[in-house]
């Protein structure tokens, strides 16, 4: 049996149930954020939110997946067909394709490749693609706008981030996302790098485009920014790629500075519920700052990148550098 | 000094902390809703919903097409026609409202000598045609006699203010 297992076609077939594993969960996760966002929104505007389609409106995102599948796709005159049905997949894709790396559980990872922080960098990157390549193949303004705005604040933001991942690398000694949890065995990341766990993860809203720094929609401004021009299920791709990604910052925020699976209390055991409860507690703290704050400005936006958290990442880095090699504290050193 | 101390708290991101402060106080407050089909807010008994004609107990119509609504009616919503009955006493023969015209400033209401048009505590009453808006005599009087219980209580609340 067991050989059967280490032939080509056995670690295919493992590998497909691995992911499917991973991603039907994943998905239904992302359908369920939506309507998660809609009732924390809801209590905080003192609402009840969807309450009417099946118990507590827990069907609500299912009625609401019909309703996108019905609908007609409509797909402008003046668009690049091509790209413009690319687009929404590009985004949705890259969401779920980030998943590959992220430890849920000890060695439950999909690929433990052992440069999985830098795939993980990699795919958030390429995020931006599917943002411009809507933008430029709706041919509108405002979709134009709305992604060269997205552009300019994922470029901004990425930086400020890649030095934060490579404050923690300094402390864990190792790119493999396994190794990173690991390595938080006997304390959180989110300690000592407690500034840096603040701007990586405020780096993340801008980097999901959620408020309070979705200038790339912008309802107010440019009607929805980049996806004005997308109907039906394309818009939905784009709907739930956003949620998605939400998903995936705070699975990398809970991996890199909350100790992944690791249990918090040392008499509790640990497992892939601390994770799930980690990443649960981030998504709220997301739905949380939507609700209220309002949009930054364009200059306020590219000024906090630049101007605030670039410097105080880099300083802090070079501090944590310092210090441990001073102190002899560096892993594998 | 000031300067610093102003740069310190943004720095701490102070007043975000302290926006986020409130609003989670009011997640874990009562919600407001009302669960609208299912439940619905109390209407004040002066409440202009729609229209009804009323009768007397022993059926007879009240409307004597005396037309002061009509005449009142600032969105002339109203068309009324009348020509004596043959028991001599003087009744509509056409009591038309369109429902689309009418602003719902209860004017009709207090212009009517006998209590005949009154708006009632209904508004749930939207149709799928604008034609089904246009309301004729036989609708109001329909509409009088299904509201009358609540129409009685109404008028009888509001009486000492008239």
């Amino acid at each position: 049996m067991s050989l059967f297992w280490d032939t080509n076609l056995g670690i295919l077939i493992l590998t497909v149930l691995k992911t499917l594993a991973l991603v039907v969960p994943l998905l239904i996760g992302v359908a369920y954020l939506t309507f998660f966002e809609r009732k924390v929104m809801g209590a905080i505007q003192l609402r009840k939110g969807p309450n009417v389609v099946g118990p507590f409106g827990l069907w609500q995102p299912f009625a609401d997946a019909l309703k996108m599948l019905m609908k007609e796709t409509i797909i402008p005159t003046g668009a690049d067909k091509i790209l413009f049905v690319l687009a929404p997949m590009i985004t949705f894709g890259l969401a779920i394709i980030a998943w590959a790396v992220i430890p849920v559980n000890n060695g439950w990872g999909i690929a433990n490749i052992n440069v999985g922080i830098l795939y993980l960098f990699a795919i958030s990157s390429l995020g931006v693609y599917g943002v411009i390549v809507a933008g430029w193949a709706s041919n509108s303004k405002y979709a134009f706008l709305g992604a060269l705005r997205s552009a300019a604040q994922m470029v901004s933001y990425e930086v400020s981030m890649g030095f934060v991942i490579v404050t923690v690398l300094i402390l864990a000694g190792s790119l493999n996302l396994n190794a990173i949890v690991l390595a938080q065995k006997h304390f959180w990341f989110a300690v000592p790098l407690f500034p840096l766990f603040v701007i990586f993860f405020i780096s993340g809203l801008a980097e999901t485009n959620r408020a309070p720094f979705d200038l790339a929609e912008g309802e107010s401004e440019i009607v929805a920014g980049f996806f004005v021009e997308y109907s039906a299920m394309s818009f939905a791709l784009f709907f739930l790629g956003e949620y998605a990604n939400m998903i995936m910052i705070s699975g990398m925020t809970t991996v890199l500075f909350l100790g992944g699976w690791l249990s918090p209390l040392p008499f509790l055991p640990s497992g892939v519920f601390w994770f799930l409860l980690k990443v649960l507690i981030c998504l709220f703290v997301f739905v949380w700052v939507r609700a209220t704050l309002p949009r930054y400005r364009y200059d306020q936006l590219m000024a906090l990148g630049w101007k605030v958290f670039l410097p105080i990442s880099l300083v802090y880095l070079v501090a944590v550098a310092g210090v441990m090699e001073y102190a002899g504290w560096l892993p594998n050193a | 000094m000031n300067k610093v101390l102003r740069w310190t708290w943004s720095l701490v991101l102070w007043e975000i902390l302290c926006g986020l402060g409130i609003t989670l106080s009011y997640f874990f407050r009562p919600k407001a809703t009302i669960n609208y089909p299912f439940e619905k807010n109390p209407t004040s008994a002066r409440f202009r919903g729609e229209h009804a004609l009323r009768r007397y107990p022993n059926g007879e119509e009240r409307c004597i097409a005396c037309k002061l609504c009509e005449a009142v009616c600032p969105a002339q919503a109203i068309t009324i026609e009348a020509e004596p009955r043959e028991d001599g006493s003087r009744r509509t023969t056409r009591y038309d409202i369109d429902m689309v015209k009418c602003i719902y400033c209860g004017l009709c209401e207090e212009a009517c000598p006998v209590d005949a048009i009154v708006e009632g505590p209904n508004f749930e009453y939207a149709t799928e045609t604008r034609e089904e808006l246009l309301y004729d005599k036989q609708k109001l009087l329909d509409n009088g006699d299904r509201w009358e219980p609540e129409l009685a209580r109404r008028l009888e609340l509001d009486a000492p203010y008239r």
